[in-house]
C-alpha cells in the first residue's frame, strides 16, 4: 500500500544475460516444457528459430515484480500483457512502470513496458492495483 | 485445459518465484515456515495438474523434442500451435498456499488481422476460470494466441 500520484515511475532490471538454464528453470516451475523453449536443437533445426526463446509468461512473471515490489504481493486486481517480440538467450530485460491514473476508490492504473538491452520493446502491459489501504 | 484439482503448495510457489527471479519473502514461506502468497502469474503453472497437457513429456508417449534426431514426434493436432500474443488476469482475490483450485476453459473471441509482413493473422481467445474449493472465483485468465500461415513450432 503506497501513496502514489499519476506520473510516478519505477524501473527494475528483471534479468541480465538471460541463460538457457533460466528458461528451463521456468519450464520446470510452470510445467510448459515446449521444446521451442527447452531444446536448442529442436528450436533451430526442426522449428527454424535462431535459438530457443523464453516463454512470454517468463517475461510477464518477471515483470510482475515491479508491481508487487511497489504495491505489495496482494495488491493486484488486473494484470495484462502483450508479447511484442520474442526474448532470446543473452537478453537483458528492464521493466518500467508508470502510474497512469489514481482513482477515488484507492485503486491506480499502471502501464508497463519491458525492453531488452537494445531498447526494443518485448512486452507492454497494464495493471490495476490497490494503491492505498482504502482500496476495496 | 481442464484441471479438477490444483493444490497450491508452498514448495511449488517457492520454485515458481525462483524461476521468475522474485525473492519477496511472501513467496518463500516454505523456507520460513509461514503460509506463502502466490506470485501474480502463478496460476499459469496449472499445466502441471492437467492430465492431458500437451507441453509436458509423458512416459511412453511421443514428444516433439530432439533425441536421436533433431525432432521427435510431430505435435499432436492443435497442440501448442501458434504464438502467445497476450495474457490477461483478473484477480478476484490473491492465490494463497492451501487453496485447492480448479480450472475450466471456455472459448472467447476470434478475430483476423493483416500481418505486417503479409498473410492473415488469426487471434483466438481462451478464457480460464480458476475457482477455489468452495466454488468461488479466484482468477479469470484470458489467453490470446496468434497463428499465421507461416508459423512453425509453437509457444511464446
Amino acid at each position: 500500500m503506497t501513496a502514489v500520484t499519476a506520473g510516478d515511475t519505477r524501473e527494475l532490471v528483471l534479468v541480465r544475460d538471460l541463460t538457457r538454464t533460466r528458461i528451463v528453470q521456468y519450464a520446470g516451475a510452470s510445467g510448459d516444457f515446449n521444446p521451442v523453449h527447452t531444446d536448442e536443437r529442436f528450436a533451430v533445426e526442426a522449428a527454424g528459430y535462431p535459438s530457443v526463446f523464453a516463454h512470454g509468461m517468463l517475461t510477464m512473471g518477471m515483470a510482475g515484480r515491479v508491481l508487487t515490489d511497489w504495491f505489495g504481493p496482494e495488491s493486484l486486481l488486473r494484470y495484462e500483457a502483450r508479447f511484442r517480440a520474442q526474448v532470446f538467450p543473452g537478453a537483458t530485460l528492464t521493466a518500467r512502470a508508470r502510474v497512469e491514473s489514481v482513482h477515488g476508490d484507492g485503486t491506480a492504473a499502471v502501464a508497463l513496458t519491458v525492453t531488452d538491452g537494445q531498447d526494443a520493446v518485448v512486452m507492454t502491459g497494464n495493471a490495476v492495483v490497490r494503491a492505498s489501504a482504502e482500496a476495496k | 485445459m481442464a484441471v479438477e484439482r490444483f493444490p497450491v503448495e508452498g514448495g511449488h510457489i517457492m520454485m515458481f518465484a525462483r524461476a521468475v527471479g522474485d525473492p519477496h519473502p511472501a513467496y518463500h514461506g516454505a523456507i520460513t515456515g509461514t503460509p506463502a502468497i502466490a506470485p501474480p502469474t502463478f496460476v499459469w503453472a496449472a499445466d502441471h495438474y492437467d492430465p492431458d497437457s500437451a507441453v509436458r513429456p509423458k512416459p511412453d508417449e511421443p514428444w516433439p523434442g530432439s533425441g536421436a534426431t533433431h525432432s521427435g514426434a510431430p505435435p499432436a493436432d492443435g497442440a501448442g500451435l501458434g504464438l502467445h500474443a497476450e495474457q490477461r488476469y483478473e484477480y478476484h482475490r490473491p492465490v494463497r498456499e492451501g487453496d485447492v483450485l480448479s480450472a475450466v476453459d471456455r472459448p472467447g473471441r476470434t478475430w483476423r488481422k493483416e500481418g505486417r509482413r503479409g498473410g492473415a493473422l488469426t487471434f483466438t481467445e481462451k478464457i480460464t476460470e480458476y475457482r477455489d474449493q468452495e466454488g468461488e472465483p479466484v482468477v479469470t485468465a484470458t489467453m490470446v494466441t496468434v497463428t499465421t500461415s507461416t508459423t512453425v513450432g509453437a509457444g511464446g
